[in-house]
């Protein structure tokens, strides 16, 4: 009698929990569906009938988005912005955490620091100087304008996350290698990179979600919207096509998909890229 | 004795380190000094050389009344990160360390809007706000409602914290629920053989014992609150309506950029990592009092 009691107590609560947990699935997922079931209408259909499926399913607006908005000139630049911002923290990083683990020296601690305190320092604070610099190199408005602050932004970061993995890697097969003749090059290029491949590609998640979602840096540098990167373009496509509705439903769409497929396929290294620092291990 | 010779060090130190000074310390230092100055062109051209101007820009800070909003806004922001993000994340993370099934699609699910740029979201919430044909009108019109002016100036700074909240929980949600699964089952069992109920479980075990998450959790939020620009920024460009939802972000932006003012743009800029160094040193005072 009482364990009946006690099961059905435990199930109710059970599907109360579900309940609470399901309807915030929902929030998440809602708003998106919602989106990219709006893509496929016309704007004026939009505004009238948003909940119901399109009466015929079109793909106007995503010919205009990659026609009259570039979309896909901006993927590219995005890309290779992103790309580039990766490549050059990745490096950095697991160099800067190689010889702050591997090597005592002088300013070693002065290096550690100088990591620590820049974590204090928002984009704001250094973009004007940043800003000033580019228009005096000649360098406003091309890519690496963007790259250069974007890989500068990550890389304290990134050591420091590189220096906590680094620490954990035991130095035997390092001294091995050196034994058999091996020099630092080769054993940083042949057995510290391969073996800190995973936090590696945490590193790189987080920075190349980092500068492609980063609208600010880009705004800044980039005012030619031929050359703009996907976060730029869309920001414009909301202050000019503002009513378009369609027009609108359809680039974020275009933004979201490309991310939400990576996701599926990488959601476990993604999560643990973003939340890295916050979560040890 | 790999590491015996220290000059290959520097090579590996070198390029990074630069990088670190060249792009982040040396603007940060420029930056306090542009802040001092009256800087009439970006770039110092003959004939418009900057003029000394002291402190005249932080006694400018002190009354601007746009500023005011602006740092309101961002308190406020921090406060509600605090309560709701890192709050409600932690009721989500608890509800889903009690359920045996789903709980990698509920993961999954819940940080999905963590990965996407604030821009898309931002474009997203304004179509959801667009007074014409929004959908949150059409919501309303098929209840029987007339529309509502959802960025009208009593609810545009709530219209757009609810986007930036909802799109953070759940990187909140998986901080804490990696921190509650690292606290061992047999606390959990020896509390339920001395008869304490599932809910006198979580203040009695999981909150105190959760303590260090929390902090991580608070010190994120307050400081993430103050680097808040992109959403804001799309939907509802310049503070609008009247400024009435500026961040520091988007005001220090809106000067710099939009008004051509650099030098307040530069002071506006230091007083912002001021209030983060000022935010997290509060924050860790608290937290480290209550661990000891």
């Amino acid at each position: 009698m009482t364990e009946a009691g006690n099961g059905n107590k435990v199930c109710r609560s059970g599907i109360l929990i579900y309940t609470v947990l399901g309807l915030w699935g929902l929030s998440t997922i809602f708003p998106f569906a919602w989106v990219l079931l709006n893509s496929f209408k016309a704007s004026a259909e939009v505004l009238n009938s948003s909940f119901a499926l399109p009466e015929t399913w079109i793909l106007d607006n995503y010919v205009t988005a990659f026609s009259r908005m570039n979309i896909g000139t901006a993927y590219r630049n995005s890309l290779i912005i992103s790309g580039s911002v990766t490549a050059g923290v990745v490096l950095l990083s697991a160099m800067l955490a190689f010889a702050l683990t591997r090597y005592r020296f002088a300013g070693r601690r002065l290096v550690n620091a100088l990591l620590a305190a820049s974590l204090m320092f928002p984009v704001f604070s250094t973009i004007i100087p940043v800003y000033r610099m580019m228009i005096r190199a000649g360098l406003l408005g091309t890519k690496l304008a963007v790259i250069l602050p974007h890989i500068a932004g990550n890389l304290s970061f990134a050591t420091i996350v590189m220096v906590g993995f680094m620490k954990t890697v035991p130095i035997d097969m390092e001294e091995a290698a050196y034994m058999e003749g091996a020099h630092v090059f080769q054993v940083f290029g042949r057995i510290i990179v391969p073996l800190c491949k995973a936090s590696l590609s945490t590193v790189a998640i987080f920075s190349f979600l980092w500068s492609y979602n980063d609208l600010f840096v880009q705004k800044i540098m980039i005012r030619d919207n031929t050359k703009y990167p996907i976060s730029n373009l869309l920001e414009t496509i909301s202050s000019q096509y503002g009513t378009d509705f369609g027009l609108m439903a359809a680039s974020v769409t275009l933004i979201v998909l490309p991310v939400l497929l990576v996701y599926m396929v990488l959601q476990k290294n993604i999560i643990k890229g973003l939340t890295a620092g916050a979560i040890k291990g | 004795m790999l590491y015996k010779k220290k000059w290959p060090a520097l090579l590996f130190v070198l390029p990074g380190l630069l990088f670190l000074l060249i792009f982040l310390y040396l603007p940060f230092l420029e930056n306090i000094r542009n802040s001092l100055y009256n800087m009439k062109a970006v770039v110092e051209l003959p004939g418009s050389a900057w003029k000394f101007i002291g402190l005249k820009n932080y006694r400018r800070l002190l009354w601007d009344p746009d500023l005011r909003t602006a740092i309101g806004n961002t308190l406020k922001m921090m406060a509600l990160t605090v309560v709701f993000e890192v709050g409600f994340a932690f009721v989500l993370a608890v509800l889903v360390s009690n359920v045996k099934r789903l709980q990698q699609a509920f993961r999954t699910v819940y940080f999905f809007p963590v990965v996407i740029s604030a821009t898309a979201i931002g474009l997203m919430f304004k179509l959801f706000y667009n007074y014409n044909g929004g959908m949150l009108n059409q919501l309303l019109n098929a209840v029987g409602k007339e529309p509502v002016n959802w960025l009208s100036p009593a609810r545009a700074f709530g219209m757009v914290a609810v986007p930036i909240l909802w799109s953070y929980i759940g990187f909140y949600f998986v901080i804490l629920l990696t921190g509650l699964s690292d606290i061992s089952e047999d606390i959990y069992e020896a509390a339920s053989i001395d008869g304490c109920g599932r809910g006198r479980q979580v203040f009695y075990i999981t909150l105190p014992m959760m303590k260090p998450v929390f902090a991580t959790c608070v010190t994120l939020a307050v400081t993430g609150a103050l680097k808040v620009f992109d959403l804001p920024w799309v939907i509802v460009p310049n503070g609008a309506p009247q400024g009435l939802t500026h961040f520091l972000g988007t005001y220090m932006y809106q000067q710099t950029f939009g008004l051509n003012d650099y030098d307040y743009g530069s002071a506006l800029a230091f007083m912002i990592v001021v209030m983060g160094v000022v935010a997290a040193g509060v924050v860790g005072f608290f937290t480290r009092e209550r661990e000891v």
